[in-house]
């Protein structure tokens, strides 16, 4: 694994000047999201009308890796159906964690330039904090930590905000 | 004289070949990605030394018994070595008696038995226990625990923006209803040496004990808990170049004696009957069921080797090093050192200007350097100066100035990539 194949230009560039960063001040769900190993936190607002993200937006603190995945993110969900977000939240980490097989059809796109972080485990965590986050804002779970086996086990709390 | 030749007079100090002693460690002759391995995560646990691993194989391919136990060879030989290597802990930390050298799992585990121990059975609702910024979460986490459980009450004591404790607020926060002390001796997120011989003598005009979290003080400052009149003081092998599992709890005999067992099982018995068990001397009364024997004995090792180089020597060493890293760090525009106390040992915590300290610990990583980054345990003291997190490298006297140089490139790179 080396820098260069994980920090492309692509990342560097959304880290710089991440694409959809602040706060929605009329969103429909929002979640918290923990990584509590290093401290990162995301906040992901977005506004929902008949299934559909009309808008979405996030902030934080985190690394590039985190920061770039959230951008990259919320570029490529806005506008999707709820469940075309799904599949790609799915196929995210499966693409992270190095279970998606990329020689087969999938909707992951330029997304894929964070296939790298599968050899760097203790980075996967720093990618994936988006899409738990967003997982779990569209389920309407306040805050969730990327310390947890599935997605209604990482509740902290239960509390909608929508 | 050239460079080269200055490097090579400052690598030999104190009649202490230092290029020899990196010999002594097997694994720094490893490459990561085809570059040597630079270990500058030596706070989080240190690495062992060809001594210690024989010493394990040793004992593991011809001494292993359980001990206190058995009356046959095997038995009686462990039972020889584990309480040797306690009497080399207890010389180790000049305590009075080997009695008073309890072989638990860890400084972790070290603390919690204070707690259990000592805690639950003296300190009631209302007391207050006192622990500072710069605790580790394993000095905070079990007396928020007590606390919780007793409705006692946590008194913090303050840092200024070097790192070091107030004092004098210490000092100020003391009053009837204090019971407990919980100090680190040595910050592991910023280096900082704290006072601990005259925060211990104040606690002790109100006859409050003191528990002092040794675990990143033992390899760097020689201890001696009889001058330092400590009541409690804990370390763990790993960081001294021994294994991972095993630490020590040392106590004065006559607080050991008072206090509840911490875990109930065998060997920490006189006798037992369905009516009633009677408790075993100190230090077998905290030491239920079988122990760490083998680590225990690797760490006995591990004292042996550090005391032929000398913590003196080793002090002095590492002051060198980080002397010469911190002024190189300081000379790189957007690097920030957090932690500039006047008593530190040789731990460097810092930022750098727009870029995150886990990607800072991946791009060194690639140049095999390995620095630790994250809240290192000890929240808190992140909090204090407004950090979510920072990179930090901690040095061991096997470490050298070619490595620091290594660092320095190391942070350059990061700056070209993200900057």
């Amino acid at each position: 694994m080396h820098t260069n194949s994980l920090y492309q230009e692509v990342i560097l560039d959304h880290n710089r000047k991440p694409r959809n960063y602040g706060k929605l001040d009329q969103a429909s769900h929002h979640a918290v999201g923990h990584n509590p190993l290093c401290g990162d936190r995301l906040d992901i607002t977005l506004q929902l009308e008949n299934e559909q993200i009309c808008d979405i937006a996030f902030q934080g603190e985190s690394c590039a890796i985190c920061k770039a995945s959230a951008s990259m993110m919320t570029t490529a969900v806005k506008g999707k159906s709820r469940l075309d977000a799904e599949i790609l939240i799915h196929e995210f980490r499966e693409l992270a964690t190095g279970k998606l097989d990329t020689g087969h059809p999938h909707h992951l796109g330029r997304l894929t330039v964070f296939s790298g972080i599968r050899d760097l485990p203790t980075r996967v965590k720093c990618a994936i904090l988006p899409w738990h986050t967003l997982h779990a804002a569209l389920n309407s779970i306040s805050s969730t930590s990327t310390e947890a086996n599935n997605d209604s086990a990482q509740m902290v709390s239960n509390h909608s905000v929508s | 004289m050239n460079s080269a030749h200055a490097s090579l007079k400052s690598e030999i100090t104190s009649d202490v070949d230092w290029r020899k002693v990196r010999t002594d460690f097997p694994i720094l002759e490893l490459k990561i990605d085809g570059k040597p391995l630079i270990y500058l995560d030596n706070a989080a646990s240190s690495q062992m030394p060809q001594l210690v691993i024989d010493r394990l194989v040793r004992y593991q391919t011809k001494q292993h018994a359980n001990i206190n136990r058995a009356v046959h060879y095997l038995s009686e030989v462990a039972t020889q070595e584990y309480h040797d290597a306690r009497c080399k802990l207890q010389q180790f930390i000049n305590a009075r008696e080997d009695r008073e050298v309890i072989f638990t799992s860890g400084t972790t585990d070290s603390i919690n038995l204070v707690m259990q121990g000592y805690g639950r059975k003296f300190i009631q609702a209302n007391d207050e226990i006192i622990l500072t910024t710069l605790e580790h979460h394993s000095n905070i986490v079990p007396w928020q625990m007590l606390a919780n459980e007793k409705g006692a009450k946590i008194r913090v004591v303050p840092i200024n923006d070097k790192g070091e404790l107030d004092v004098d607020e210490y000092e100020r926060l003391f009053n009837e209803r204090t019971k407990f002390v919980g100090l680190i001796h040595v910050s592991n997120a910023l280096g900082t040496i704290n006072p601990i011989k005259r925060m211990i003598d104040f606690a002790h005009r109100y006859d409050v004990p003191v528990l002092i979290d040794g675990a990143q003080a033992a390899l760097h400052i020689p201890i001696d808990v009889q001058a330092l009149d400590c009541d409690f003081y804990a370390f763990s092998a790993h960081k001294l170049c021994g294994p991972t599992g095993v630490g020590i709890l040392y106590g004065k005999a006559v607080l050991l004696e008072s206090m509840q067992p911490y875990k109930g099982g065998g060997n920490m018995i006189a006798s037992v009957t369905f009516e009633e068990t009677i408790y075993n001397t100190i230090p077998h009364k905290f030491e239920a069921g079988t122990p760490p024997i083998a680590a225990a004995i690797g760490f006995g090792a591990a004292i042996d080797y550090l005391t032929t180089i000398g913590i003196e020597n080793i002090a002095a060493y590492e002051s060198t090093l980080l002397d010469y890293a911190t002024k190189c760090l300081t000379q790189i525009p957007g690097v920030n050192i957090i932690g500039t106390a006047n008593e530190k040992t040789a731990v460097i915590s810092f930022t750098i200007d727009g870029v995150h300290p886990h990607d800072i610990g991946t791009i060194l990583n690639q140049d095999g350097i390995a620095v630790r980054t994250g809240h290192h345990c000890a929240q808190p003291v992140m909090q204090r100066f407004n950090v979510p997190a920072t990179s930090r490298a901690s040095f061991a006297f096997y470490n050298n100035k070619t490595e620091v140089d290594a660092l320095i490139a190391g942070i350059k790179t990061v700056q070209k990539v993200f900057l």
